[in-house]
């Protein structure tokens, strides 16, 4: 199970903890993320899921422990200069510019590849304009991945969850990431857009070959999509294995059952 | 006609050469893409075509083969028709939509030995399909998205397919040039299977003479130039697309345009803004709904102002359909109103180009007619069947009524037979059914085809279509009783997508209606009504009163009809659920299967001849992926007023 391809691991969290004042949120965690596969990281409302995506993505500084990310430690990097590192992340709740367009939502996922002077950009020419039309480029074709050409103009704010839940992923999608974040991404969705958001998270896997670490709830999506899963309970670290080993495992049962609490 | 004789002009792929001979550089494919609309010109076109006629010939393919073509309209698609034309093989599109039952009907019983599709969605279904039509050997994908793990031997990308094409040619560089000269005008150019409203689908087979001459002469009457600019947009598998997206477009050289998705259609159409424009009333239909969700929508001012003017444009328009002397004022007021509110709605639905614009398939209501031909639109009602290549009567410029669907095409005969069905002699007439005798004969007689259509001449040579001949029937107490008539009244409603009415040797007629989800739920949120899912809103007592209220107004029409006076809606039901085609209830173009109707909601029909105010129903439906589930639901029953009463 620890076998890990030929380099190490894309993302290594070592021993991880992050306490609250009195409250332990990440006891010791210790996950592997590696290169191409989809994690699942489940567990428990309180479990500490949201709390190990925020430590990764840079949000939280854990109290110990070490985050490694492509080869380099990065534990104590602030959340822009990880996403300028490849990681991208979606929010458990849609955290869309409601006002602005699902075009211009999904180009501020390119900010940080915009190298531009204010002046040029204020009147649109040379290098300023050329960059413009690069990225709007490479939106377009986020655009047609999650087939969304149909609201390119419509406010975000004016969309259903659904469709905004997917802007997002697009806008995580621009940033070019080699890991993908994604925190609850089929919260409050019906059956078909949870089948519809599945095969997105699988084609950009697939076809874009990026790297996902997902928080979900729906345990029929985790199975079906992930090639692996972690569960967390009470901030450690309970489980790490293949859906059809976590499935069977007692410590989980445990957890869900709600032997332990709730 | 002449160079169709003379072997020049004879097939589509020889007309596709010679327009990339005589205008290269001219656009004939647009398609919107990556958010752009990229080009393509003739010389694009025939170039593709045979590059992946080239790809389909290195394997193996011979003339006489058919080809399944599936997906939305995609230039790629529009290649590959001239592709297996320019081979001798026969192209049979499919209906992007169908389920794997329908598809695997359509692809045994034509013989089809490859299938090009537009991406995974319909390689997929094609890979099912083909566990029970061995038949089908290859499977070529144009959008390879998704497509990186499919192993099986039988796919093939496009792109792939277009290369092997080049390298076919390296080795027998006169190949395509000989295959192509081969082609000849009594070939069999299409087989469009008709979805029907009973029984199994049809292969109707027509041949590039029916295809060519019948759309060279609709282009000349109408007036179609190389010019003009067309939406493809509508099913592929549809005979009208292939006429008009595909015939009409090489032959005249007019230009198509692929919209990017099929939601963004009426989006696509704006910025397009075509001047030849084709729409089954559904469509027109749910235009209408769209314009006047969005006047209700309007602060109290612009609908009101909206309102007047379009009231003002309508009874002028009306009166000129009638031949009814204008009013004066209102003659005055109509620049205005251009300037006002025409103008600016006609730019907004993207017809402000439009020079002739048809809707056909299906009776459309007057209603709808007049409001778009208000606004300064061109549209005229278009009678046609697939057995026909389509044209079979238009509405001339200049000469166009309500009640009719105009004057034959040039070339065309029509008769009504002694029960009163209308048939017609045209050079479009038909090959017949593929693998079919039995029913080519009971359409085909003596070079007529029988179209199933009740209807009759009128005086000044106006056909002009009452029903389908089966459908018409009587009340129990003999009055007429027109089904389709009523539902077309009904339909005009916005809040009213489909109705079906029964009544033939009943005591009244009832109705089973299905609201417009987009309007009546518009109309429910302004009113604070709360509601879940589409069944849920359906049962709502506010809605039924509103349908109640639409079906009044249909009663209040009525009454002064001399013959249909009996034939008033005095009961009906909203469905829990929207009439599919996925559940057989409709046809692909949307026609309503009356027959498959009756029995399945049997028990809704008996309760609305009943005494109780309500029904339980339980209904089987089908997913886009073949499986079943079952609806559960109770439904309300209310009754009418007739318009007599509501006279008084």
């Amino acid at each position: 199970m620890s076998e890990s391809g030929g380099e190490g691991p894309l993302l290594a969290v070592e021993s991880v903890s992050v306490r609250f004042g009195a409250l332990m949120a990440l006891n010791r965690v210790s996950l592997d993320v590696r290169s191409g596969e989809i994690l699942a990281i489940i567990g428990p409302n309180g479990a500490g899921k949201t709390t190990l995506l925020n430590v990764i993505s840079g949000f939280y500084h854990p109290f110990e422990g070490r985050i490694v990310f492509a080869g380099r430690d990065r534990t104590r990097l602030a959340p822009p200069d990880v996403a300028a590192l490849g990681v991208a992340r979606t929010f458990q709740n849609v955290a869309l510019f409601k006002g602005m367009s699902v075009l211009d939502n999904i180009m501020t996922g390119r900010l940080l590849k915009m190298r531009g002077s204010f002046l040029l950009d204020a009147i649109w020419w040379g290098p300023a304009r050329r960059q413009e039309l690069e990225h709007r480029a490479v939106v377009e074709r986020i655009i047609d991945f999650l087939e969304i050409q149909a609201i390119r103009k419509t406010p975000a704010g004016r969309l259903p969850y659904g469709l905004q839940k997917r802007v997002e992923l697009a806008r995580a999608l621009a940033a070019e990431p080699t890991l993908l974040l994604l925190d609850e991404p089929m919260a409050g969705m019906n059956v078909e857009e949870k089948e519809d958001m599945c095969r997105f998270i699988l084609d950009a896997n697939d076809e874009l070959g990026t790297t996902i670490a997902l928080i979900e709830h729906d345990m029929g999506v985790v199975m079906d999509i992930s090639d692996r899963v972690v569960v967390l309970d009470y901030g450690q670290k309970i489980a790490d294995g293949r859906p059809d080993q976590v499935r069977k495992d007692e410590a989980v049962l445990g957890a869900y059952l709600g032997l332990s609490h709730d | 006609m002449d160079d169709i004789d003379r072997g020049v002009a004879d097939t589509f792929p020889k007309l596709v050469r010679g327009n990339a001979q005589r205008f290269p550089e001219k656009v004939a494919i647009r398609e919107k893409d990556y958010g752009i609309w990229q080009s393509y010109t003739w010389r694009d076109y025939h170039e593709r075509g045979r590059r992946i006629a080239l790809g389909l010939a290195s394997l193996g393919f011979a003339r006489g083969d058919k080809a399944a073509i599936i997906g939305d309209n995609r230039p790629e698609l529009y290649w590959a028709v001239l592709a297996v034309q320019a081979l001798g093989g026969v192209p049979v599109p499919l209906y992007q939509d169908s389920i794997e039952k329908e598809l695997a009907y359509i692809v045994d019983h034509a013989e089809v030995r490859f299938a090009i599709a537009e991406d995974q969605e319909q390689v997929d279904k094609l890979l099912h399909v083909q566990a029970q039509c061995p038949g089908l050997e290859q499977i070529v994908y144009d959008d390879a998205r998704g497509m990186r793990s499919y192993s099986e031997p039988c796919l093939m990308s496009l792109a792939e397919l277009e290369e092997r094409g080049e390298k076919f040619a390296l080795g027998h560089p006169t190949y395509f040039d000989d295959e192509l000269a081969k082609g000849q005008a009594d070939d069999t150019a299409i087989i469009c299977y008709t979805s029907g409203t009973t029984g199994a689908p049809k292969g109707a087979m027509l041949s590039y003479r029916n295809l060519i001459v019948t759309s060279r002469l609709a282009s000349e009457r109408e007036g179609l130039r190389a010019d003009d600019e067309a939406l493809a947009y509508l099913p592929m598998a549809w005979v009208g697309d292939n006429v008009l997206s595909y015939a009409q477009a090489i032959v005249t050289g007019f230009t198509i345009n692929c919209p990017e998705s099929a939601a963004t259609v009426l989006h696509d159409l704006k910025e397009i803004g075509p001047s030849y424009f084709f729409a089954p009333p559904r469509i027109w239909e749910n235009m209408l709904t769209n314009v006047m969700i969005r006047i209700e929508d309007a602060a109290w001012l612009k609908r009101r102002l909206v309102k007047f003017f379009l009231e003002v444009a309508q009874d002028l328009e009306r009166a000129r359909l009638s031949d009814r002397p204008l009013s004066a004022w209102r003659r005055l007021l109509y620049p205005l109103g251009h300037l006002l509110v025409y103008g600016p709605l006609r730019d907004n639905l993207g017809m402000r180009r439009i020079r002739i614009a048809y809707t056909a398939g299906e009776a459309i209501g007057s209603e709808i007619i007049v409001f778009f031909r208000a606004l300064g639109i061109n549209v005229k009602q278009l009678y046609g069947m697939t057995e026909a290549s389509v044209f079979v009567a238009v509405q001339k410029d200049g000469d166009v009524r309500l009640d009719t669907v105009g004057t034959p095409m040039p070339r065309v005969e029509i008769k009504i037979s002694e029960q009163g069905e209308v048939m017609f002699r045209t050079p479009g007439v038909f090959q017949g059914y593929f693998k079919n005798p039995e029913a080519t004969q009971a359409t085909l007689v003596d070079g007529w085809i029988r179209s199933g259509d009740a209807g009759f001449l009128d005086a000044s040579g106006h056909l002009k279509i009452i029903d389908r001949a089966n459908d018409v029937g009587r009340l129990a107490h003999g009055t007429l009783f027109a089904p389709k008539y009523l539902e077309n009244k009904l339909k005009f409603s916005p809040y009213v997508k489909e109705a079906v009415c029964i009544g033939a040797d009943r005591p009244f007629v009832a109705a089973l209606v299905n609201i417009d989800l987009g309007a009546v739920g518009n109309w429910a949120e302004r009113r604070n009504i709360a509601y879940t899912s589409y069944t849920d809103l359906s049962q709502k007592p506010e809605v039924y009163d509103l349908i109640e209220g639409e079906v009044g107004r249909v009663n209040q029409s009525l009454v002064e009809d001399e013959v249909l006076r009996g034939a008033q809606i005095r009961k009906f039901l909203i469905l829990h659920k929207e009439l599919d085609p996925d559940d057989e209830e409709i046809t692909r173009t949307r026609k309503v299967r009356r027959g498959h109707i009756a029995r399945k909601y049997a028990p809704l029909i008996e309760a609305l001849y009943g005494d109780r105010d309500r029904a339980d129903v339980e209904a089987q439906v089908t997913y886009e992926d073949g499986r079943t589930g079952t609806i559960r639901a109770g439904v309300r029953i209310q009754v009418v007023r007739s318009g007599d009463e509501a006279h008084r």
